[in-house]
């Protein structure tokens, strides 16, 4: 059971709290949205890759295997492949840049101090460029927060793979505005 | 150095939230909700929140700015900076202690925050609205400390800037100030 009383305690995770507070709940879905549906050179399945694998680092179930099923509906693959996200991508095909961007982002969920001047360049090497670079930084600082919001109040998350399915198509090609 | 090219007359978070304005509304739609929007919680109360995260973060120039904010709200400095050291001893409200607390173990995980740091807040009379902002605006800290560190920001040196920040807050809140930051480039 959450921490708070949530209208609905069947929805799971940050879904239960937006029953909660619809106010707060508007720009959170606004900024999931225009972070990883809205304009960018990366594309959605980039960015869910990304969140999904910051929020497996915060340990958060249900941000790591929702948005790893949207990043696997993105990319056309099953929900099941969303595995190899948490054995740092044997499967999944990764670009060289996007290697670089995870693991800026793996620096961010350490701590914002932790992404060196190293880091940034190897992704410059790679063809990244400055907005990449800071919807990667954005992105996971992002994920941070609503990893946080999930399992600070201490929602309930499915384990299976299989739960995610359609909520990751739905995240993928409806998106996140729902208020 | 920032690591992308920012706004020189916009150190800190502010010229982060005008190189990207379409993802930069709903960070400050947020913020302005839970730190200025109607609560049973004082706006004060709402920043010493927001410092003792971005301070347990050591982001310097999150932590400076909202301890200007908390300062000016709360009339006096001393409260903020004994939140930072010691939130036992400082003169805070009993339930405001609990709400820190859980504030802090939010800083590190979310999975840190356990049902007794919750019941203890419930038994000083804290609300589920309460506790639910107190999480929410915790972990936006979190999301506000990594985007100004990972990009490598300008933190500025001089505490003046800090007092204009600080004023700045308090008087216009989150929102973008509706004339832009043109008039700020010297």
């Amino acid at each position: 059971m959450a921490h708070i009383a949530l209208p609905n305690e069947e929805l799971p995770g940050i879904v239960g709290l937006f029953g909660f507070k619809s106010e707060t709940a508007k720009p959170l879905c606004a900024l999931a949205e225009v972070l990883l549906r809205g304009p960018s050179s990366l594309t959605s399945g980039e960015r869910e890759l990304i969140a999904s694998y910051v929020s497996n680092l915060n340990n958060c179930h249900f941000c790591h295997t929702s948005h790893g099923a949207a990043a696997m509906a993105h990319l056309s693959c099953d929900v099941n492949l969303l595995d190899d996200i948490k054995q740092d991508f044997i499967q999944i095909p990764v670009s060289p840049k996007l290697r670089t961007l995870l693991n800026i982002a793996a620096k961010v969920q350490k701590g914002g101090k932790h992404v060196s001047e190293e880091d940034v360049a190897a992704a410059r090497a790679e063809g990244a460029t400055d907005q990449e670079i800071h919807d990667t930084v954005l992105i996971a600082a992002a994920f941070c927060m609503f990893n946080r919001y999930v399992d600070g109040l201490g929602t309930w998350a499915p384990k299976e793979n299989e739960a995610y399915r359609e909520m990751g198509e739905r995240m993928a090609f409806v998106g996140y505005n729902r208020y | 150095m920032p690591h992308i090219p920012l706004p020189s007359h916009l150190p800190g978070i502010t010229g982060l939230l005008e190189y990207r304005q379409d993802t930069a509304a709903p960070i400050r739609e947020l913020t302005q909700l839970l730190l200025r929007g109607d609560s049973t919680l004082s706006q004060g109360e709402r920043e010493l929140i927001a410092t003792v995260v971005s301070f347990n973060n050591e982001c310097i120039f999150c932590t400076t700015a909202h301890t200007a904010a908390a300062d000016l709200l709360l009339g006096e400095s001393e409260t903020c900076e004994m939140v930072k050291q010691d939130i036992d001893t400082a003169p805070v409200s009993s339930k405001m202690k609990t709400l820190l607390k859980i504030a802090k173990l939010v800083q590190k995980s979310g999975k840190e925050v356990t049902p007794e740091a919750v019941a203890a807040a419930k038994a000083e009379g804290a609300t589920d609205e309460e506790i639910h902002d107190t999480v929410l605006i915790a972990a936006l800290f979190c999301l506000y400390n990594r985007y100004v560190d990972g990009l490598a920001s300008v933190t500025p040196t001089n505490p003046e800037f800090y007092e204009y920040l600080g004023e700045r807050i308090v008087n216009h809140g989150y929102n973008r100030l509706p004339q832009g930051y043109e008039h700020l480039k010297k």
